[in-house]
């Protein structure tokens, strides 16, 4: 470990870091603004300068960009140096001749890092006296705000937005002192990571749209650490509310899992919270006054769950507790996924393969760090977003280390390397049934029907392990891309393999498996990740419930049944039909959920649940992280509560004496752990609820928090007593513990003269590492010697079927997510409802783009206008799943088309 | 006893000189324009609002009796859409009208507010707008920032160049 000397004080650093991210991580505050942890130096503000000694006797030295130069040992280096100082204070006066006097209408101002540079700089007078350069702004979409005077050319956006995301719509244009930020024309970002702007941005040029329309600054949010509920990753999220209502959503740094980023929907797609289609009393239907309040629902409860045979179906979007609450209710062998067969089916499988150990499944860090990726039937760009960011990242990466490997430059030199790179990529297989952006930069892109692509898997894995069973009939073209991809995987020291659920296939997760194994015995470190369907997905198939459609057929051998539906519209996953036959055997139908939609208009009783801002719970992402996410504020309205709480209360109707028990998510998650081994490790997700630090809790206010006195004095002057919650360690107040909190419970980041969320970098152990103390969340499932088991059984390749078609989804998103809809801006970008058809399909059947087509399927026909998409194999036809107004379909059965004559 | 006939002799003596007490309310008192009292919301030299709920005013209240919500017009413009201040925890500190970035929100010398009912001393906005531009005549926040809100265009502001012709590679 090199040790060097600052201002005279000696520090050991690590080796191959530069010398801003040296005094970072010793805690020095040292001014930047081109540089990111993410994205590595570029030297283009000049704001890090620092002095270097040549030695112990040199007292002059020479001012260097402290982000482009690297440690060395014995380096002898200056902060504090004056020269250093003024040279500072000078670039930041320059940066600032062109700023605009705009602070207080800019939705950075108190979250802003050129304020917090500008003041640890120590600019504080415009000498200036010329005029300010001006910029027309563009139009940037419903989620982006563009206030181009503010830009201090520090380069950052389009590093983020082209190099390292991928998006090719943004980009610098102009000259000089001129150089402008934006797209060629107005217009909406393509990039679905476009929201990262808003943190990447030093300053106010790229601003939250969204949060401008309910706008708060960040010292008034009350803030609680959360995940976020729009994809089975599991990213983590900083949610803050004021006035009653969820206001903006950023970014919770975990080394782990989402790094510095999230995807568009995530961000943005929190509307729902506050949406005006809340449920927000309990209704007992049939009554002539329908609304009801949490007493008198609960007496009429009584009479529903006694004497009554209870069914529960449980839900991939709702917390672990809340699935588990109603497990409990209703007995484990009448809780049931409410989830169709085949989904079940396949998720079952990647549970097996997760429990038995035999390959590791790789964090999105992890993937970022693979040095070759075979993405193997999953359209990640739409179902895991981010996941595709870390996809990028390692092809990226696996290219500069190439480069590295051959010249002796650092990997944090970010313009020398991408010279030296070039177009060279490292190596993706991107094997999906429709064309994506990943496309891009991957070295081998097949297209295919889902059977095929297990097939070529199959191949592969037969390649790598000839001992595995060859695949039947393969076409020359299936065992050239097998060839060139087991070659890459072969030669990489830690290749991961990626698939999903998205595709309803089983073959697929064999496949995937099979590779994985066979690398682990060619001695590789590799590393199989799935994507699920929702955030809680992976903690709803743990459970190892039955699907539906067992329900439905348990429900024809039983006579009154009282069904409890657990936050499940199942009207988007399960075809109407089947939905119609369950409720229409059931007694009694009893739903919790936070939104009106299908499902709820069958309620006979309904109950208000908590979304996952205003409750606590569990969510278990895609690698089997479980991860806590925190209540963000209470409901100022107490009918709405964790559905939970809701079941427990219930409970205590069944049971006669509760013994207190179920009062704290914590017996809830122990419970859970003696009930269900597989969750063992689940409770120590977080924190107890009665941890303190020296006896005081922490805070979800900053210090800042203004309007205490003032917020509800419409309402009433005297001041409630501060909200208690006793759930969590976390408190609704601006008092409590000031220090760096355990890493679970970070309910926002701060430091002083750090307000922005670059202030991060105080809470990591080193610039750009693990979050001290650990990153939050537990693996529940570790990788064991287990011999692998491989399968057998190969499908058939794909073969159309004349006037038969297989129906299959279409995942977008923008639009495909059940609650990011309810935020303006992604509704307004998400699809219309259509059906794609192969090139050659259409044609034999004579259609055109635009015709109207009738997809007849589960006894009903859907009529939607036609797409022909060029790339998709014959034989299948694809339907957006999950649009606004569209119905689940019985994916994968086999559909007759006819054309309608409008 | 000397001392008591000194007393007495210098009590005497005030009977002829000029009385302090004011005789409030009848008469009132001489305030000064920087006097902090009653606190108001000003408007611009056009009549429009002068606040931008830019919230600076309740991050300084040392009692945070000030709460407000920022909203925006169709150009652009902030505006509060309510502006809240609980004058039974106000200790006229002014900390509110120095942080004020927009001379919006002014001390006024008024202290005739006193109220039967605490829940009276909350006002809302339009309890605390008044029309007129307070102590800084002359001043509009817009024509000084850069941005367009309705008031001004790009580059038509105090001390703002033309807005730059991006599609030029002219030095």
């Amino acid at each position: 470990m090199p040790t060097i000397y600052i201002d005279n004080k000696p520090f050991d650093v690590k080796t191959g870091k530069n010398l801003l991210e040296a005094c970072l991580s010793l805690g020095i505050d040292l001014p930047y603004f081109c540089w990111h942890p993410a994205m590595g130096s570029v030297g283009a503000c000049r704001q890090c300068a620092i002095k270097v000694f040549k030695d112990e006797e040199d007292t002059r030295g020479r001012l260097v960009m402290s982000c482009m130069e690297g440690v060395k040992d014995g380096m002898r280096i200056s902060v504090n140096d004056e020269t250093a100082k003024a040279f500072r204070s000078q670039v930041i006066e320059w940066l600032m001749t062109n700023h605009p006097h705009d602070c207080p209408v800019c939705d950075e101002g108190g979250c802003c890092h050129l304020q917090d540079m500008t003041v640890m700089s120590g600019h504080n007078y415009r000498h200036y006296h010329f005029k300010k350069r001006t910029y027309p702004n563009q139009y940037l979409g419903p989620l982006i705000n563009h206030e181009m005077n503010r830009c201090i050319q520090c380069y950052r956006c389009v590093r983020f937005y082209h190099d390292y995301a991928g998006g090719k719509d943004l980009n610098v244009f102009a000259a000089h002192n001129h150089v402008y930020f934006g797209r060629e024309k107005d217009g909406v970002l393509e990039s679905p990571f476009s929201g990262n702007l808003a943190e990447v941005c030093p300053t106010g040029v790229f601003t939250d749209k969204t949060l401008k329309e309910h706008y708060t600054r960040k010292w008034d949010l009350t803030n609680a650490p959360s995940v976020c509920q729009h994809c089975s990753l599991g990213c983590n999220t900083i949610a803050g509310e004021r006035y009653g209502q969820l206001r903006n959503i950023v970014n919770r740094y975990n080394h782990e899992v989402n790094g510095y980023f999230l995807c568009d929907k995530g961000r943005f797609g929190y509307e729902f919270v506050n949406s005006e289609n809340r449920i927000t009393q309990p209704l007992i239907r049939n009554q002539p006054i329908e609304a009801t309040e949490h007493d008198t629902v609960l007496q009429y409860m009584r009479a529903l769950v006694t004497g009554h045979n209870l069914i529960g179906i449980g839900s991939p979007r709702a917390s672990l507790e809340s699935n588990y609450a109603l497990l409990e209710l209703v007995g484990k062998e009448n809780f049931y996924q409410g989830v169709p067969d085949d989904l079940v089916y396949v998720e079952q499988k990647i549970v097996d393969i997760l429990q038995s150990g035999t390959v590791h499944t790789p964090s999105l860090k992890e993937i970022e760090q693979a040095d070759a990726v075979l993405v193997l039937g999953e359209d990640i760009w739409n179902t895991a977003p981010i996941m595709a960011l870390a996809v990028r990242q390692s092809v990226m990466k696996t290219a500069a280390t190439h480069t590295t490997e051959q010249l002796p430059i650092p990997t944090w030199h970010d313009a020398a390397i991408k010279e030296l790179v070039q177009e060279d990529k490292g190596f993706l297989a991107n094997i999906t049934m429709l064309p994506s952006p990943l496309d891009e930069i991957s070295s081998s892109s097949m297209k295919a029907a889902p059977d095929d692509m297990a097939r070529l898997g199959f191949a592969i894995a037969h390649i790598l392990n000839p001992s595995l069973p060859e695949v039947r009939n393969a076409g020359e073209e299936l065992l050239s891309y097998a060839a060139t991809i087991s070659k890459a995987l072969q030669a990489a020291k830690h290749p991961v393999i990626i698939t999903g659920t998205s595709c309803w296939n089983n073959a697929l997760i064999r496949a995937a498996f099979d590779i994985a194994a066979a690398l682990d015995m060619n001695e590789k470190k590799a590393g199989l990740a799935f994507v699920m369907q929702d955030c809680n997905s992976m903690g709803l198939a743990m459970t190892r419930a039955s699907s539906f459609d067992r329900a439905v057929a348990a429900i024809q051998r039983t006579t009154n049944v009282t069904a409890i539906i657990l936050e499940n519209d199942l009207y988007r996953s399960i075809p109407a039909a089947k939905a119609d036959t369950f409720f229409n055997k059931c007694k009694h139908i009893v739903v919790l959920d936070t939104l009106h939609n299908r499902t709820t208009e069958k309620a006979h009783v309904l109950i208000p649940a908590a979304t996952f801002a205003e409750a606590d719970g569990t969510f278990v992402n895609n690698e089997a992280r479980a991860q806590r996410s925190s209540q963000v504020f209470m409901p100022a309205n107490s009918e709405i509560r964790e559905s939970f709480k809701w079941l427990a209360d219930i409970k205590s109707l069944v049971t006669t004496a509760s013994n207190g028990h179920g009062k704290h998510m914590d017996d809830l998650l122990h419970a859970l752990e003696a009930r269900l081994p597989q969750f063992a490790g689940v409770s120590r997700v977080a924190p107890p609820h009665d941890f303190r630090i020296h006896g005081a809790r922490i805070p979800r206010e900053s210090h800042r928090y203004s309007g205490r006195t003032a917020m509800l004095a419409n309402l009433t002057v005297s001041e409630p007593k501060p909200l208690q919650d006793d759930d969590s360690s976390l408190s609704y107040t601006m008092e409590g513990y000031r220090g760096l909190p355990p890493s679970p419970l970070i309910p926002f980041f701060w430091a002083p003269g750090w307000n922005s969320g670059q202030s991060v970098t105080k809470y990591q152990e080193e610039a750009g590492g693990a979050l001290k103390g650990g990153d939050p969340g537990i693996r529940l499932f570790e990788q064991t010697t287990a011999p692998p088991v491989f399968s057998k059984d190969i499908p058939d390749a794909f073969t159309p079927r004349a006037g038969k078609w297989m129906l299959l989804p279409q995942y977008h998103i923008f639009g495909s997510g059940e609650l990011s809809v309810y935020t303006k801006g992604i509704a307004s970008l998400s699809a219309e409802p259509y059906v794609s058809l192969s090139r050659r399909d259409a044609e034999q059947s004579q259609l055109k783009n635009g015709d109207t087509v009738a997809v007849k399927t589960d006894g009903k026909t859907y009529t939607l206008p036609l797409s022909i998409n060029e790339s998709l194999p014959d034989g299948i036809i694809l339907v957006p799943a999950g649009l606004t107004g569209m119905e689940a379909l019985s994916w994968g059965a086999w559909v007759n088309l006819s054309t309608v004559i409008v | 006893m000397i001392s008591h006939l000194r007393t007495m002799w210098l009590v005497f003596r005030h009977l002829f000189q000029k009385k302090v007490t004011v005789q409030y309310p009848e008469e009132k008192v001489p305030l000064y324009p920087r006097w902090r009292g009653r606190i108001v919301l000003t408007k611009d030299p056009d009549g429009g609002e002068r606040c931008v709920g830019c919230y600076l005013c309740a991050a300084a209240c040392p009692v945070d009796c000030i709460a407000l919500q920022a909203t925006e017009n169709e150009e652009g413009r902030r505006y509060p859409e309510f502006f809240r201040i609980n004058f039974s925890r106000c200790i006229f500190c002014g900390y509110c009208e120095e942080a004020c970035p927009t001379y919006a929100i002014q001390l006024i010398p008024d202290f005739e507010m006193a109220e039967y009912n605490r829940q009276d001393l909350v006002y809302e906005k339009e309890d605390l707008l008044i029309d007129s531009q307070g102590k800084y005549p002359g001043y509009n926040f817009y024509n000084v920032a850069g941005l367009d809100a309705g008031v001004k265009e790009k580059g038509k502001g105090e001390d703002e160049e033309t807005p730059v012709d991006i599609k030029s590679l002219l030095p």
